[in-house]
Parts: C-alpha cells; structure tokens; sequence
C-alpha cells in the first residue's frame, strides 16, 4: 500500500487514498470515483484521460515516460511540465506520500 | 418529490450513467437490471488483457463492487427484463416482479450475432461479450490447439493475437476481401493482414464459412469451394446486433437496419418517451458532427452518452456532441480510430507503413472526416480537433509527416 493524495481542481480538495501495491495511480482514483479522472480506456494509455499533475519534487521520483505516454500527453488540455498520465504510473512503496493535481478539465 | 430511477442493462454505460446521476445530484432511488452475475464492467480488456490472463477480474470491474452499496444504488445481478408498460411505468422481470419507475434509462447494450448455419450450435463454437464467455474461452486455450476465427473485425483480431502468443495454431477467416473491411482503408487492413500472418496467424480474407461439422464438438469448419478445415474450437466474431427488443415491444421508435438500428434517441439521450432514456451500444443518436444519425458500438460512446443521459435526468442537459473514437491493441501495435470514415472520397497516408507507424487520413470534399493512427498517437489525438471542425486540409500537408498538427490549419 502507498498513500496517494489527490487534489480536486478548483476547490482544492484533497482525497487521501491507499492504493495497492501495483495498481496504478489511475487505479485509486477509478475505485474511489475520485472527481477529475475519467479513464475512458481503461488505462490502455489510449486516450489522455486520466491526466493529472505531479506535485513538486515526487516527478522525478517517478518512472519515466514511454514515448507512447508523452505522444498521448501532448494533446491533453492544458499539459504543463509536470503533467502524467496516472494511467502510466505504477504504485511501489517508493510512491508513498504521492501527491497528485487534477486538472481543469480532461478532453474526452 | 423523489423520484426513482431504473436502469435496464449493467454494462459501461450503465456504470458511467449511475456515477454521473449521483456526482449530478439525483438523490432519488436507482436500481440497475442486469443479466450478468457480476457489476457492471469495461468490456475492452476482455479480447486483450484479460484473455491472455494479464488482469485481474477486479481490474475489469468499472467501480469495486462496494461502490454501489456506498451511493445506495440497487443492483438487481442475473435478472432480466422482459417486458416495460410505459403507461404503468413499470418493468417487469423475469423473475414476475415489477418494479414502477419514474424514469428509466435503458442501456441493454448488444449481443453477438449468431451464425444460423449447420453444426453451428456443436460444443466449441464460441462467442465473446462476457465475462464468463472469456473464462470459457480461456479454459479451452491450449498449446497447439487449432482456433478457427470466423470474422476479422477488431474482436477475432485481438482474440487471434492473444490466442497465437498463448501457442494456438489460428486461422482468421473473413469474408470480405480484407480485415476490418467495415472500418478501415486497404493500406491499413493490409497492414495488419501482414502483422497477423508475421505472428503466425494464417489470415484467410474472401473466406466464406458455410457451416461446421463435427460429432458432438466441433471438429471443422466447412469453407465455401468445399474446403474443411480442422478445428478444436471456432470462435465466431461476426459483429453485433443492438438489445432493441425491450424498448420496440414498449412502441418506442428504433432506428431502421439501414441507420445501423437501435432505439432512437435525441442529443440529449431521449427516446420519444420523455421518461425514457437510452444510452450506449442500444441507441441510434443524431450525430451533428458526423452529419447524420449513427448508432456506435464504443467504450467513448456508451461513457459520454451516459453522462449527457444522467445530466439530463439531474436537469442540466448538456447535448450529445462528440466525434467518435475507438482503439484496438494487437500485438505491441495499438489502433486508434478518431471519426468515422464511412463516405470519404479520398485517402491520404500520413507516415511509412513499413516503419510500422502510419496513419490512414479520410478526406470528403476536402474535409478530413477520420483518421486511424497506427502506432502513431500523436496522429490520432492530434486529428480530434480538425475532425471536429471538418477543417479541410490540403492533401499534401497531410501527407507529410514533417508538418505538425498543430500547424496544419
């Protein structure tokens, strides 16, 4: 288990979650109904729906994007440099304390 | 007044329509009826990850099953609807049971169309749509088992793909002179003809199945030209038909065969019947983007139709207005298709096919109407924009995979 926050857009938020070991960090959000994550694909990085910032210091610690990942990322809305797709990122315990932004949209 | 709500189907759009009606504010009482045993689901991992045994059943789950308990909605599992009175406002059970509604939101989604040929009801001719048909299919997966698929649309495509790196010996036989024939121009078709074949998979296309011979199991398949082939199982993906009955018996409008069939709806996800909502596979929507009434057989459209359901039923309508898109894994080579190409009067191919990443650009009157992105993402989430816009863009520019999309218009 590792804890990921998730923080709404606009109202700031904040959704503290265990999510387990191997699920991703869209996983969490799905299973909670979290407001801001679609997942239209399932996590098949198919879509960019499930497009969140990475808080502060955390996006180094995370695995690095595929080329498929960033390809899919670059027609998010509003894609900034710390922009993910929670799809793509697997929880380790290295993950705990994760904080995560929704943002103000996601384009379907 | 509180008003209760039943939905008829528990599959994706049954699932996104009960999230969305209480994120909406619907503080009235929801049941969902469905056939299945299990909640509602996501149907696309089931001919890809979840066939090849690389997700867990949890994972295909739409929400944990405690979701529903948690937003007091009822479900009704293994229950079938079999009959709705829209002047009682009722439905009735399979069970004898009728339960009043208020509004109701059919989402009964498709079933697999059957194959009315000789020996097509011998043990091992298979279907696909649930769950359950996936745990059966998976139980008979073998090392050097002869799979015969009858169809090569998306489904028996990604079903060959799994089933020939599980060590099945499969042959794909479609009718049409090539794959995916509904959907997909011929350079992209050939493409995967030859990614299949690469893989081992013997790609058959003009083949016409005649029936299926066998003692109790099926052990062939009879081809047109009186070819038998040998088979220890056949599965047959030959498309779908729409769950209309429900709402056709009830004297609701559906679609006729030559719009694709399926319950009629407005863009905001009504039947004629005001206290009638349909969302999802079932439905015949007008679609303004695409310029015509359509009835999709999509994940993208059974979520957003949904959602304008359940905005509708909460009173905030928000119209239905989307440019199709559908994807497909095979292989490492993901398909993504944004808008429908049916009606073009050009192609234009985007990229080196033989590099293993392309797209297929259409073109009607100079408007790009569709793309299918073959390992190419930035293709396909790049021509969602223009495709809505139906911006024309020269053919030239298209082609050239230098220009980016953001400066093609």
């Amino acid at each position: 288990m590792a804890k990921i926050t998730y923080i709404e857009y606009g109202t700031e938020k904040a959704h503290t979650i265990d999510v387990r070991k191997g699920h991703t960090v869209k996983d969490g959000a799905v299973d909670n109904s979290i407001p801001g994550i679609e997942a239209i694909c399932g996590g098949s990085c198919s879509c960019s729906t499930c497009h969140v910032y990475v808080d502060g210091e955390w996006l180094a610690r995370l695995p690095e994007q595929e080329d498929m990942e960033k390809d899919v990322l670059e027609f998010a809305h509003d894609v900034r440099a710390n922009s993910r797709l929670s799809c793509q990122i697997r929880v380790t315990d290295e993950l705990d304390g994760l904080v995560v932004r929704m943002p103000e949209m996601q384009n379907v | 007044m509180t008003q209760s709500l039943i939905v008829i189907g528990a599959g994706h759009a049954a699932g996104q329509a009960v999230v969305s009606l209480r994120a909406g504010g619907w503080d009235g009482r929801i049941v969902v009826v469905g056939e299945e045993s299990h909640v509602p689901y996501e149907r696309p991992p089931l001919s890809k990850q979840y066939l090849a045994g690389e997700m867990e059943l949890e994972r295909v789950f739409f929400r944990p099953p405690a979701f529903y308990d948690d937003a007091e909605v009822e479900l009704r599992r293994g229950r079938r609807a079999v009959r709705l009175d829209r002047e009682a406002r009722t439905v009735t059970l399979d069970d004898g049971r009728a339960l009043r509604y208020d509004r109701l939101l059919l989402a009964t989604g498709s079933r697999p169309r059957r194959l009315e040929l000789p020996g097509a009801g011998l043990d091992g001719v298979c279907y696909l749509r649930t769950i359950d048909d996936v745990d059966a299919l998976r139980r008979r997966f073998a090392p050097g088992r002869r799979l015969a698929v009858v169809g090569g649309g998306y489904i028996g495509l990604e079903v060959a793909a799994v089933a020939v790196e599980k060590g099945l010996d499969v042959t794909v036989l479609e009718m049409a002179p090539s794959l995916m024939a509904r959907v997909v121009a011929p350079a992209v078709a050939g493409f995967f003809a030859a990614l299949h074949r690469r893989h081992g998979v013997d790609v058959r296309t003009g083949a016409r199945v005649e029936g299926f011979a066998g003692t109790d199991a099926v052990e062939a398949v009879l081809c047109a030209g009186g070819e038998r082939l040998a088979a220890d199982l056949v599965l047959v993906c030959v498309g779908v038909v729409p769950n209309v009955e429900l709402a056709r018996d009830a004297g609701l409008p559906c679609a006729g065969d030559g719009e694709g069939g399926g319950v009629r709806v407005d863009e905001n996800a009504r039947t004629a019947d005001p206290r009638v909502y349909a969302a999802g596979d079932c439905t015949s929507h007008p679609n303004a983007l695409v310029g015509r009434r359509v009835r999709l057989e999509s994940v993208h459209n059974a979520v957003e139709q949904a959602k304008t359901a359940a905005a509708a039923l909460c009173g905030t309508p928000r119209p239905y207005e989307q440019v199709p898109w559908f994807w497909s894994d095979q292989y490492d080579v993901k398909l993504q298709i944004a808008g429908l190409s049916a009606g073009h009067d050009q192609v234009v191919l985007r990229g080196d096919p033989a590099a293993g990443s392309f797209a297929a650009c259409y073109l009607r009157g100079g408007a790009l109407i569709a793309l299918d992105a073959i390992s190419s993402p930035r293709d396909f989430m790049g021509s969602r924009r223009p495709i809505a816009a139906r911006a024309k863009i020269p053919p030239e520019r298209l082609a050239d995979a230098g220009v980016a999309w953001k400066d093609m218009t």
